[in-house]
């Protein structure tokens, strides 16, 4: 579609960072345009495992995690389905002794942020989960984490978002951005030239571009994690299953599918794409046979990989820009992004409307690659974002 | 220098792999099947003392010379049978042997992986004792048994009638043939009689023999359904403004075939739509050489073209490999290959018109009825689908759906599904898309484990 559009907040990028905030903003009465190069929630976010977990995550981002678990209890409400949503708890399992110690300390860590995490030795583990094969040290379970399906969330958020008002334009890629005395111009492969207040800089693993256009180089390289899935099987996994180490990750889902995690994918001459590499999905596939002995006869049917943007801290970026006023970025999940999205997208409707959020981000300010140097002065966005601009300059995460 | 590998030994593969042994080369040959021979020269599984002629009929005569030219340049070739080629990448290829993992190293790909059957769901297709009508066949040739004692052969294409002639022959009852396509499609055989008059007198002859032995024949055939509640016990149809029923116990199901296109998906071949097939196929030239340097596209997986137009696609293919090696090469040979290529493509032509697919059944399709078997999805949640989230992709169908997600990953529904969503959300055929493919090509154990 070409054309001419006005909008209050420009979104680049409909995955589930995106789509959640176009839907909070909405929420507020906002004004939004949602663009996606593709399909929305056809990139990580649609492609992803399907882990809803917040156990084995870092401190710093367990506000925002237990933000977004918020979200996906309210999901039904949200955006009208569950998703495939449960609640059914995640298990990460260790190998080794050294394995176990590490789960300690984390328990340890984090006993503070109501994970309520229960360790168990090998003992207790085999009477909880007796499908689990022998030669597990040992596990913590956390009740509360759980898995959905990326497939079904990721693609009724943006459609949520839309039926809530925002205007959805997907097949349209955003080719450029600068700012102007009256706001933020937009231009799309289509043709389509818009104007906002505000812009979201939600493009995942193509977002570093954008802000390096607005002289804000941000570390954010690509990785491509690689799933297989087998056939459907009799129920058997009733958790989220993680490893200390990472070797594996599995789940098995209503229809009786296992998804099983682990390893990399292949980066293709386009690095927007991945194949899985024969021997990765091997190796996840044998994993997976001698961790659960029930799988010993089970076929894989399919296997994949996603791109997404990670960064070197391996924290996502979410904040206000360092060099641009009114521009706001929350990209570089960094292949844990699935849980913490839909939170995201409600800080940033925030970040939006109040130029800060109750949910502390300071940790995933991007001026945490920035060299030290005074911060820009936001200046003004034009008449109808003074506002905004004004009470940003006491935002959270803005450098000191 | 590593060697060039085949994918199939159907008339395209065998023609391919002697031409480039009769080059010098010592090509590397996979096939899932354990014998040589294709689809359509499939051979029984063990000796049963059928002959030549009892198998291929009319076709004898080029089964046997197949067969007998790739065992000729057995000692000439690596061959890997019973071997399941489930991805590649990078000049190295994944097979899955006997549930042992090997990786092959290969310098030129040709790609013969042929069809499999093209079907639309209908009320009752996934009762027992409904098969397509390529597995009616393979039943026969390769095991030697019936899919029934009374059996009734429906849709269109030349193997309706070829398979129902094949089961009339080897002694079982054929209750019915049901063809989809009016009576005056029929007319374009007559017409194509100068173009190709021995297969139109061969189709014919089938037709005329069934005819002659007592098997009714209807055109036109609208609104099947297969009944039965364990099993399959009867069809019910409308053909001629009436309705019809008949009792059976087996039945043969296809409208025509669809090209196999995941080997060269994973190769990464572009593809174009082609009208013809209604269905998407990988770009080729005349002499088969795709969009990627050093991969060759041959028989019906490029395109549905039929066994002869296979083994003058193989032959050219290999050519096409020498030629970008700089082997001395017959160029007249090439010429006459490609002219015969060209004039089996109005052939097809001719017979697509003769058995047209039913396009406009899409729509008539009951919201109940299964649509993907492997994931259980209806007709109707496909539609609910396209309308609750505006989708007019397959690949964003499949991700909402499970369409294509399970153990055929679409091989078997995703022509149907395609029909269902360019209906339900008003678009083209052409214009929804494929699903993309995907290792592995088909299901392997988990436990797969590698060679030494
Ligand atoms: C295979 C895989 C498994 C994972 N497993 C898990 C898991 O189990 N649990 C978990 O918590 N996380 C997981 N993750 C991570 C999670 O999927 C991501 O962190 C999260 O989805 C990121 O969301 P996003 O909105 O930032 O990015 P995306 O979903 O990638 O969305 C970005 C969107 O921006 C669009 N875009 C890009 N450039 C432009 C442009 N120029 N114009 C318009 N649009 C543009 C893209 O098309 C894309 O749709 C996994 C990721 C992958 C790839
Ligand atoms: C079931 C069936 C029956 C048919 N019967 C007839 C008939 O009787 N008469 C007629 O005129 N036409 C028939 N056809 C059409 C016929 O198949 C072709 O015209 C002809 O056989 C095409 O030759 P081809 O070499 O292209 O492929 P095919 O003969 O189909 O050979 C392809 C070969 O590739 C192998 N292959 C494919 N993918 C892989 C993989 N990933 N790994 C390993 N091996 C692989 C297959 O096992 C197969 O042996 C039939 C088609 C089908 C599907």
């Amino acid at each position: 579609m070409s054309g001419r559009l006005s909008v209050d907040v420009a979104i680049i990028g409909g995955g589930l960072a995106g789509s959640s905030a176009a839907l909070a903003l909405r929420g507020m009465g906002i004004s939004v345009a949602l663009f996606d190069k593709g399909f929305c929630g056809a990139q990580a976010s649609g492609v992803n495992y399907g882990g809803v977990r917040r156990q084995g995550r870092p401190p710093e981002q367990l506000p925002l995690a237990a933000r977004a678990a918020g979200v996906w209890t309210r999901l039904r409400g949200l955006i009208g389905i569950d998703g495939e949503y449960e609640r059914s708890g995640h298990l990460k399992l260790a190998q080794t002794e050294a394995d176990m110690a590490a789960l300690e300390a984390y328990a340890e860590t984090v006993s503070g942020y109501g994970l309520d995490l229960q360790l168990m030795g090998g003992a207790a583990l085999r009477k909880r989960f007796p499908w689990i094969g022998d030669g597990m040290v040992g596990g913590s379970y956390c009740p509360s984490d759980g898995h959905a399906n990326p497939r079904l969330v990721a693609t009724a958020f943006p459609a949520a978002a839309r039926r809530a008002g925002a205007q959805v334009f997907e097949q349209t890629a955003v080719v450029g951005v600068t700012r102007q005395a009256d706001g933020f111009w937009l231009e799309t492969a289509t043709n389509l030239r818009v104007r906002a207040g505000i812009v979201l800089n939600t493009a995942g693993a193509w977002a570093a571009p954008f802000a390096e256009s607005f002289g804000e180089p941000l570390p954010l390289s690509r990785i491509y994690p690689s799933m297989i899935v087998t056939e459907p099987l009799p129920p058997l996994m009733d958790v989220n299953i993680g490893m200390e180490g990472g070797a594996i990750y599995a789940r098995q889902v209503a229809r009786g599918n296992c998804v099983i995690g682990g390893e990399r994918g292949l980066v293709l001459a386009d690095p927007d794409f991945s194949r899985p590499s024969s021997d990765g999905a091997r190796a996840i596939m044998n994993r997976a046979a001698r961790f659960f002995p029930a799988l010993q006869h089970a076929h894989a049917i399919r296997f994949w990989t996603g791109t997404e943007g990670a960064t070197p801290d391996k924290n996502p970026i979410i904040g206000f820009s360092t060099t641009t006023p009114g521009l706001i970025h929350a990209f570089g999940f960094t292949g844990a992004g699935f849980q913490i999205t839909p939170g995201v997208g409600e800080v940033l409707a925030e970040l939006v409307r109040d130029g800060h959020s109750p949910t502390p981000i300071t940790a995933f300010s991007p001026a945490r690659f920035r060299p030290a140097r005074s911060p820009a002065s936001p200046g003004l966005t034009g008449a109808q974002d003074q506002n905004n601009q004004q009470k940003s300059e006491q935002r959270e995460g803005f450098p000191s | 220098m590593t060697a060039p590998l085949i994918v199939g030994v159907g008339p395209a593969g065998i023609r391919a792999a002697q031409t480039l042994v009769a080059a010098g080369l010592r090509p590397q040959v996979v096939d899932e099947a354990p014998a040589s021979g294709g689809q359509i020269y499939r051979q029984p599984l063990q000796p049963d003392g059928r002959s030549a002629q009892a198998l291929y009929g009319s076709e004898a005569g080029k089964a046997v010379d197949l067969h007998r030219t790739f065992d000729g340049v057995l000692g000439k070739i690596d061959y890997y049978p019973n071997a399941l080629l489930w991805n590649l990448r990078d000049g190295q290829a994944d097979l899955a042997i006997a549930g042992r993992a090997k990786r092959i190293a290969y310098d030129g790909l040709i790609l013969a992986t042929g069809a499999t059957d093209r079907i639309l769901p209908v009320p009752g297709w996934t009762l027992p004792g409904v098969y397509t009508l390529g597995g009616s066949q393979v039943a026969l040739k390769a095991q030697g048994c019936a899919i029934g004692r009374k059996v009734v052969f429906c849709g269109t294409g030349p193997l309706l009638y070829l398979v129902a002639w094949q089961y009339w022959k080897a002694g079982v009852t054929v209750a019915a043939v049901l063809d989809t396509a009016p009576a005056s499609a029929k007319l374009a055989l007559v017409r194509g009689l100068t173009l190709a008059p021995a297969i139109v007198l061969r189709g014919l002859k089938f037709g005329f023999d069934l005819k002659r032995a007592g098997v009714p024949i209807y055109s036109g055939v609208e609104a099947l359904r297969f009944g039965g509640t364990a099993r399959v016990e009867g069809i019910s149809w409308r053909a001629g403004g009436r309705e019809h029923h008949l009792l059976c116990d087996g039945i043969g199901y296809g409208l025509s075939l669809r090209p196999e296109t995941q080997v060269a998906d994973l190769a990464g071949c572009a593809f174009r739509f082609s009208a013809r097939d209604r269905a998407f196929v990988p770009q080729k030239d005349a002499a088969g050489r795709s969009s990627v340097a050093g991969v060759y596209l041959a028989g019906d997986g490029a395109g549905i073209a039929g066994a002869d137009a296979a083994e003058r696609a193989g032959e050219r293919a290999a050519l096409a490999l020498l030629q970008d090696r700089a082997f001395p090469v017959d160029t007249a040979r090439c010429a006459a290959l490609e002219s015969d290529l060209a004039k089996i493509e109005k052939i097809r032509d001719m017979l697509e018109a003769a058995f047209p697919f039913p396009a406009h059944w899409a729509a008539t399709l009951p919201d109940d009825l299964t649509l993907c078997r492997c994931e259980d999805v209806s007709v109707g949640s496909v539609r609910q689908a396209v309308q609750a989230f505006g989708l007019t992709e397959m690949n964003r169908l499949k991700a909402v759906t499970r369409t294509g997600m399970g153990r055929c990953q679409g091989r078997m529904c995703g022509a149907a599904v395609a029909e269902v969503l360019a209906g339900a959300c008003g678009r083209e055929v052409a214009a929804v898309g494929r699903l993309r493919g995907q290792a592995p090509v088909k299901p392997v154990p988990l436990t797969l484990e590698a060679a030494e």
